[in-house]
Formats: C-alpha cells, sequence, structure tokens
C-alpha cells in the first residue's frame, strides 16, 4: 500500500453534477474501487440544467477553493436538453466570473457519462491538485477588500438618470 | 423543532473497513436536530429495516438520513420503509458514503472525516425537506404502434389480445416489413412469409386493432398515460372501404416499368400497386410520382376499369388525432446504401466493392429477394445480369460494418447468420456451385445458431476464407474477388459469377426526426437509446415510450419478437391501473411572483409550461402566470435555474434545500 502524502493545504472542492451521469460515473468509480483524493463533496441534481450559477458562487462564499459542474455529454441528456440550457449558461457565468476576477482555474465543467468512473476519478484528481497549486480561494475577500463600495451612484450620467426621475 | 434520526449503515465490512462508523453516529449526534443517531451492520436488511421503523415511533423522528450506499441502489428502499412508519417517503434522504467515501478513500481518518461532512450535509438538507404528495394521472388504455414490422405487429398483437386497443401506423402501404421480403429464415429455415402472413392478417382483421398503412406520425403531444399523436394518413388515390383488391387496376395500367423496391429494384410493377402479392391491406396505392395521370393529366386507365369506382384522384392526405396512453416504437432497420452516399451522411466508405457499377454484386437483401418463392425469379438463383445460375459465389462480410475509420464502429450482428443460412440456401438450389465466404469474425451467439453456422461448412461445404477483400472487379462476365486468407498467410483469388455483400445495418431514414417528435434520445448512429443498457432494455428515458426491434439496434427475429413481447408487457402493466403514480419531483409556480415572462415554457423539454389567467373577482384579468402541468413535469429543474424572478420550485431541489447543503460544508 502506497503512503499518502501530506499536504500544508488541502482544498476544498464542491461539487455539483446530475444525477443521471456524472453521479452515476462516480458510483462507477466507487463500485471499481478505483481512488481519487478526498477534498470532493458531491451535491446531486436531477440535471446540469437545474443548477443555478447562484449556487457556485454560494459554494465560494462558503469557503469552496474549487468548483466542479459536471453532466451527461451533449445529447445524451435524460432530460433532452437539460444539459445545452446549462453549457450555454455557463459560457455565460464564466465570462462573468472572470470579469469579477476569480481565476477560472477554481471552477471546471465538464461532461462524465455513467460509463465513465475513470474519468472522473481524473478529472477529480487534476482539480484537486490544481486548485492545491493555486492555494486558498482568495478572491472574494480581496475584492470586498479592494473595491469597498459605498453604494454610492458614482457616474454623471447615472446620478442625472436618477436627479430626472 | 425537527427530530431526525440518522442511521449509519456499516454495509458488512465495505463502509466499516475504512469509515468509524461508531464515530459518525456520535458526532452527527451532536448536529442540532438530530434526536437519534446510530450503525447497524446492514440497514437494508429486514432487521435494519425493522431498526429504522422503530426508531420513527418511539423516537417520534419527524426525518430520516440513512448513511449507506449511493441513493441509486436504495433510496426507494428507505423511502417505503419510512412510508410503512407513518412518515412521508420524501422526508427520508440518503448519505452516500460508500460508493463516494469508503470505496474511494483508503484513509481511515480522511473518509471517515469526509462521511461526517456527507451526512452532516444531508441532515441539514432533509430539515427543509416538504411533504410531497404523490401525484396521480389518468391513463387513456390505448396505445400506438410506430411500424408494421414483425416487431410492430408482434406489440400490437400482444396488447390487442390483452383486450386494449391499439392502433398501428405502417409508413409503407403495407404491413410486414423486412421480414415480408426475407426468403427462409435462420436457425429453422422456415419460410418467412409462411410465419409472417398469417400475423399480418390477424392484425387486420383484430378487432381492437386500427390499422393505418401509408401514414405517418405527424406531431406527438402529452405524456405517459396521456399522449396525442396526429396521425398523417398518407394519400392512397383509392378509397379502402370500396377497394374489393380485385387487381384488375394494376394489370390494365399502361406504366409498368416502375422498379420494385420490394423486390430491390429486380422486377418491375405498375404506378397503382400493392407492394407484394400477400400485403396487407391488399389494397393497392398510387404512385403519384410516376402515375401518368398525375404527370400528364391523361390516362385514367384504372379509373374507368375499376368496378366499385374506388379510385380516386382527387384524395387528399388526412390528419387524425389519436388519444394514446403508451407508445411502442418498433420503427426498423434499413441496409448500409454502398451505391451513393446519401444526403447528410456523415459516414465514409460508399461505392465499395462495385456495388452500384457490377450488376453482379448484390446485397444480402436482394440474395433474399432471390431465393424468395414469391420473388422476382419464382426462388431461382439467377444472375442480375444475365439471368444464368452462378457457379461460383462469393459472400463479404462485414461491408461497413465494424470500420471505425468508416464510421460504423458497430457488428450488425445478424450477417454472420444470413450470409450462413445463404450459403445454404445456395447449395439447395445449385448443387454444384460453390460459396465462398470472406469473414472477419463469426459471431453465432443464439439458440442453435453455432450448429447452423458449422453446418454451412461440414454439410453445405461453404469454404470460409478468414480475411478481408482487397480488391475486386468484372473481368468478361465473371468478378474476379481478391483478398487474403489470413488464417494461411496466402493471398486468394476467385473468379466469381456473383458476388453478396453482407451490408451494415442501420436505423431507419428519419429515425431522428422521429425520435424529435417523441422526445426521446438516440445514440451517435441514431439508434434509439433504451432508459437502461441492462435493467431497462425496452423502455425509453421518456416515460410511457418504449422500444422493440431493431430501431433500438442491429436485432434478429428471435430478439426483436422477444422485445416486442416485452414491449407489450409493459404497456400492459402501464394499463393495469386506472390512475398512474408518478414521484412528486415536479416544479410549481409560485404565482405572486411570477412575471408572465414564460422563459421557463422556451426552455421546457416536455412542454409542461402552460399559461394561467390570474382574475379577480369581477373576472377581470390580473395576470397571465406559468402553470406547471404536473403530468408532463419531467422534474428536471432547468425552469427554476432560468426563472429570473425565482418564482418556479422543483420539488425535492428547492433553494433552500440545496443552499443548507452549501452551507453545511
Amino acid at each position: 500500500m502506497h503512503h499518502k502524502e501530506k499536504h500544508a493545504f488541502e482544498p476544498k472542492i464542491i461539487a455539483f453534477v446530475c444525477t443521471w451521469c456524472t453521479y452515476a460515473g462516480a458510483d462507477l468509480a466507487g463500485t471499481s474501487r478505483l481512488q481519487y483524493p478526498a477534498n470532493v463533496r458531491v451535491l446531486k441534481f436531477p440535471c446540469t440544467g437545474r443548477i443555478d450559477p447562484v449556487f457556485i458562487l454560494k459554494a465560494f462564499q462558503q469557503g469552496a477553493d474549487g468548483v466542479l459542474v459536471s453532466g451527461c455529454h451533449p445529447g445524451d441528456c435524460h432530460y433532452i436538453a437539460g444539459n445545452f440550457h446549462a453549457r450555454r449558461r455557463f459560457a455565460a457565468f464564466r465570462k462573468l466570473l472572470e470579469f469579477v476576477g476569480v481565476d477560472l482555474g477554481r471552477l471546471q465543467f465538464s461532461w462524465v457519462s455513467a460509463a465513465e468512473g475513470g474519468k472522473w476519478v481524473e478529472m477529480v484528481t487534476d482539480l484537486t491538485e490544481r486548485v492545491r497549486g493555486m492555494g486558498p480561494m482568495q478572491e472574494f475577500k480581496e475584492l470586498a477588500l479592494e473595491e469597498q463600495w459605498s453604494g454610492a451612484i458614482d457616474t454623471p450620467e447615472l446620478q442625472e438618470a436618477y436627479d430626472s426621475i | 423543532m425537527s427530530r431526525i434520526g440518522v442511521f449509519i449503515c456499516h454495509c458488512g465490512e465495505n463502509i466499516s473497513r475504512t469509515v468509524d462508523v461508531e464515530r459518525v453516529a456520535a458526532q452527527v449526534g451532536t448536529l442540532p436536530g438530530v434526536a437519534f443517531s446510530t450503525d447497524y451492520k446492514y440497514m437494508c436488511s429486514d432487521p435494519g429495516q425493522g431498526l429504522l421503523k422503530k426508531a420513527i415511533q418511539e423516537q417520534r423522528l419527524s426525518h430520516v438520513v440513512v448513511a449507506a450506499c449511493s441513493p441509486r441502489m436504495h433510496e426507494k428502499t428507505f423511502r417505503k420503509a419510512v412510508e410503512s412508519a407513518g412518515l412521508n417517503p420524501f422526508l427520508c434522504e440518503m448519505a452516500n458514503i460508500r460508493e463516494h467515501c469508503s470505496w474511494v478513500h483508503e484513509d481511515r481518518d480522511e473518509a471517515t472525516a469526509k462521511a461526517i461532512e456527507i451526512v452532516g450535509m444531508m441532515v441539514e438538507r432533509v430539515k427543509k425537506n416538504r411533504v410531497l404528495p404523490t401525484i396521480t394521472v389518468p391513463v387513456t388504455k390505448r396505445s400506438l404502434v410506430i411500424g408494421g414490422g414483425i416487431a410492430g405487429i408482434q406489440a400490437a398483437l400482444d396488447i390487442a389480445d390483452a383486450g386494449h386497443e391499439v392502433v398501428l401506423v405502417e409508413r409503407e402501404p403495407s404491413i410486414g416489413g423486412h421480414m415480408a421480403q426475407l426468403s427462409e429464415t435462420f436457425p429453422t429455415l422456415d419460410c418467412s412469409q409462411c410465419i409472417m402472413t398469417p400475423k399480418m392478417v390477424d392484425v387486420a382483421n383484430h378487432p381492437k386493432i386500427t390499422l393505418y398503412t401509408y401514414a405517418e406520425i405527424e406531431q406527438v403531444e402529452g405524456y405517459i398515460g396521456n399522449f396525442q399523436v396526429t396521425v398523417r394518413r398518407k394519400a392512397r388515390s383509392v378509397d379502402e372501404d370500396k377497394c374489393t383488391g380485385c387487381g384488375i387496376c394494376m394489370t390494365k395500367c399502361p406504366q409498368k416499368k416502375i422498379p420494385n423496391t420490394f423486390d430491390r429494384n429486380l422486377g418491375m410493377r405498375p404506378a397503382i400497386y400493392v407492394p407484394f402479392p400477400q400485403a396487407v391491406p391488399n389494397t393497392p396505392v398510387i404512385d403519384r410520382e410516376n402515375c401518368t395521370k398525375f404527370k400528364t393529366g391523361k390516362c385514367g386507365v384504372c379509373q374507368k376499369v375499376c368496378g366499385p369506382g374506388a379510385v380516386d384522384y382527387e384524395q387528399e392526405d388526412r390528419l387524425i388525432v389519436e388519444p394514446v396512453g403508451a407508445i411502442v416504437v418498433a420503427t426498423g432497420f434499413d441496409l448500409y446504401s454502398i451505391e451513393e452516399k446519401p444526403k447528410g451522411s456523415a459516414i465514409k466508405g460508399y461505392g465499395e466493392f462495385g456495388h452500384g457499377k457490377i450488376p453482379d454484386v448484390i446485397d444480402g437483401m436482394t440474395f433474399e429477394r432471390l431465393a424468395s418463392a414469391s420473388g422476382p425469379t419464382g426462388g431461382k438463383i439467377l444472375r442480375p445480369s444475365d439471368g444464368r445460375e452462378p457457379k461460383q459465389i462469393v459472400f463479404i462480410q462485414c461491408v461497413g460494418s465494424r470500420a471505425r475509420e468508416k464510421g460504423i464502429s458497430y457488428c450488425s450482428k445478424i450477417c454472420c447468420m444470413y450470409t450462413a443460412k445463404h450459403t445454404m440456401l445456395y447449395h439447395h438450389k445449385v448443387h454444384d456451385g460453390q460459396a465462398y465466404v470472406f469473414f472477419m469474425d463469426a459471431r453465432t451467439p443464439g439458440k442453435s445458431y453455432d450448429e447452423f453456422w458449422r453446418r454451412s461448412i461440414e454439410e453445405e461445404e461453404a469454404v470460409y476464407i478468414r480475411g478481408m477483400v482487397s480488391r475486386l472487379y468484372q473481368k468478361g462476365d465473371k468478378i474476379v474477388v481478391m483478398g487474403s486468407d489470413i488464417a494461411v498467410g496466402v493471398q486468394v483469388e476467385i473468379e466469381a459469377d456473383m458476388v453478396v455483400l453482407a451490408t451494415a445495418v442501420q436505423p431507419q431514414k428519419g429515425a431522428d426526426t422521429l425520435a424529435q417528435k417523441l422526445g426521446i434520445s438516440y445514440d451517435k448512429y441514431h439508434f434509439y437509446s433504451e432508459a437502461h443498457a441492462k435493467l431497462r432494455p425496452v423502455e425509453c428515458a421518456t416515460a410511457g415510450i418504449y422500444l422493440a426491434g431493431a430501431c433500438q439496434g442491429p436485432k434478429d427475429i428471435p430478439d426483436t419478437v422477444s422485445q416486442a413481447s416485452a414491449a407489450a408487457a409493459k404497456v400492459m402493466t402501464l394499463f393495469a391501473k386506472d390512475k398512474l403514480e408518478r414521484e412528486p419531483i415536479v416544479a410549481r409556480v409560485r404565482e405572486a411572483g411570477c412575471v408572465g415572462c414564460f422563459y421557463c415554457q422556451k426552455v421546457c423539454p416536455y412542454g409542461a409550461v402552460e399559461e394561467k389567467e390570474i382574475r379577480d373577482r369581477q373576472g377581470n384579468l390580473v395576470k397571465v402566470v406559468a402553470y406547471v402541468n404536473p403530468g408532463v413535469c419531467g422534474g428536471c429543474g432547468t425552469c427554476q435555474a432560468t426563472c429570473p424572478s425565482k418564482s418556479v420550485e422543483l420539488d425535492g431541489y428547492t433553494d433552500e434545500q440545496i443552499v443548507a447543503m452549501i452551507e453545511a460544508l
């Protein structure tokens, strides 16, 4: 039995997965006794289509260092098209997240089918290692310190519009 | 305050070997809201479930968390147990500490810590669970069968014999499908027509079966138990009620040179025709593309000679709406067309082996027509080019199939067997002839199949050569077939009189369009996908739709008939109840918040979102809001994630529940 290395920093990874493909894929990794880092916590959804980007923000806010979203491959959705909606939603959401200054390396979006236990293991391992290398998620805290938004309307155009009401 | 009971399973040693279950039970016992926590060797066993029920009653538990295996395994088991103890089943959740914990981590401390977190997460979730009522929907006890081949016929007969009405829709003018085209069938060599045509007649005469031939599915609406299907009955130009099937129109039709597709273009037919003499119904149809009357306006002979006056050139397509509760899809297969590339096809490798250029290179189905007693040659094996009997015949297997580089990587399953059969039929009819078979592997996994294959070699003297054909060309009136025998390691060259190609089995053309109408999924080859490859092989992921036959993948007749009967059994199971119970994981609209933007309606894959008018007491319209029909809702929750005002919520996966889980971590 190999000896497990101890790390100074163990990242917290939260995975949002659909029940039909990726959750089943993770189950398969289990029944195949494949080993992977214990950093991931899995939240099950009926479909990736149900995953609201707010949950990802909430996870980061709650101290997650990495977030994984995974569902069925395109064309394999149990609900016909939920994963397509999810794909479109996350394409936009990633841009937004990048814009506010969160390193996109912390957010992984992927397709893992019920037959891909190995892919699940590989992905969780890679993400854990990557996020471990990036260190704890500090972006939100830094943002809060840097910006310190007062709540005042600070552009002349907005002020003018506001005054005219 | 909730009184949650937590039950930690050892799963024998599967969990307890890696996870310190006592520590988990002790730790989660201290969480707020947890009233009772224990561990047990096998929670799913009868004593384990008994322990759960007893604790619910004695401890007056309000919610339950079972930490054990995957909910995909035993969620139903534990929810049932909870229900029998008097709690709503949806107040029970499972924490997966086996597949997602003990089996994938080996460090006992790490795994135990993770297990505590997973259970803690589910404890927080279950607090937010609500009592969900069972949803019942009515069932229309009629069914639709799409496709009139042997699969559709068998399913329709089984359902109708059980006393339920069936609507059978077939695209062609007659039912029978590919099986009606076959000669003798493996492994018993009984004549296909002899076992098929009586079944076709049974369908036509069955009081419970409504048969629509020359008809297609136009639109499908609704959901399990309550579908509304629109069928397009294409204009036949012959009134089915008046026609007596005398056939005089066909004999008098001046247009007689139209290739007969049923005979694989080996024979000719008139413009008003039945596909084959044993057709059901025995009502002709006018092929408007080739009919002189429709092309030039002159002729009209068939109308003049028709005694009962059944010919009607003015007939138009008719749309019929049929309410049904279940749908069996049995649209069957088509053969890989190697002559030319069909429009939009992604598959490479058309035009192989001179098919379409060399007249005596034919495919397996054409050979069936040659061998069939009802075929264009009356069952004589004759070359299409000159009508001579071929003395040397070469069969080539795996044409198009099992070739990843060409786009079809799967095995077509039936070709090994039908080629073995072809060698036998050939030997029975041409005693001095010699059959050669180029094959890659022989796959004969069926009852009496391997014996049959060996008989073709041992008794019928077919020469099997393991290897693929590299080149094939016409030389005089011979076809030179060059290949390698990899078993011996030599090049082989055969001067053949005829070559028969075992071409790949593909889904019917338009399989994708029909799937989209039905809302069912298909694989990259357009074969329809079953809900579970092993345990739900005849059901679609879409409730109330079942699969039969080769539309799901290549299948032989016994497999097809078995699956058709299985699909029929599933339909009968559905029809056994007057009301249908379904999981209440459905979306609900909070009408107060809904602004009526209907984004939810746009993203709903099931068409479950309807418009609902909200009126005041005077009857004035206040606003229009979204309404989710719980019978139609599939429970994906895409609407909820899309709703800008957060006014739709998926029961069982509410924002409250999800956020509680995230906050627990």
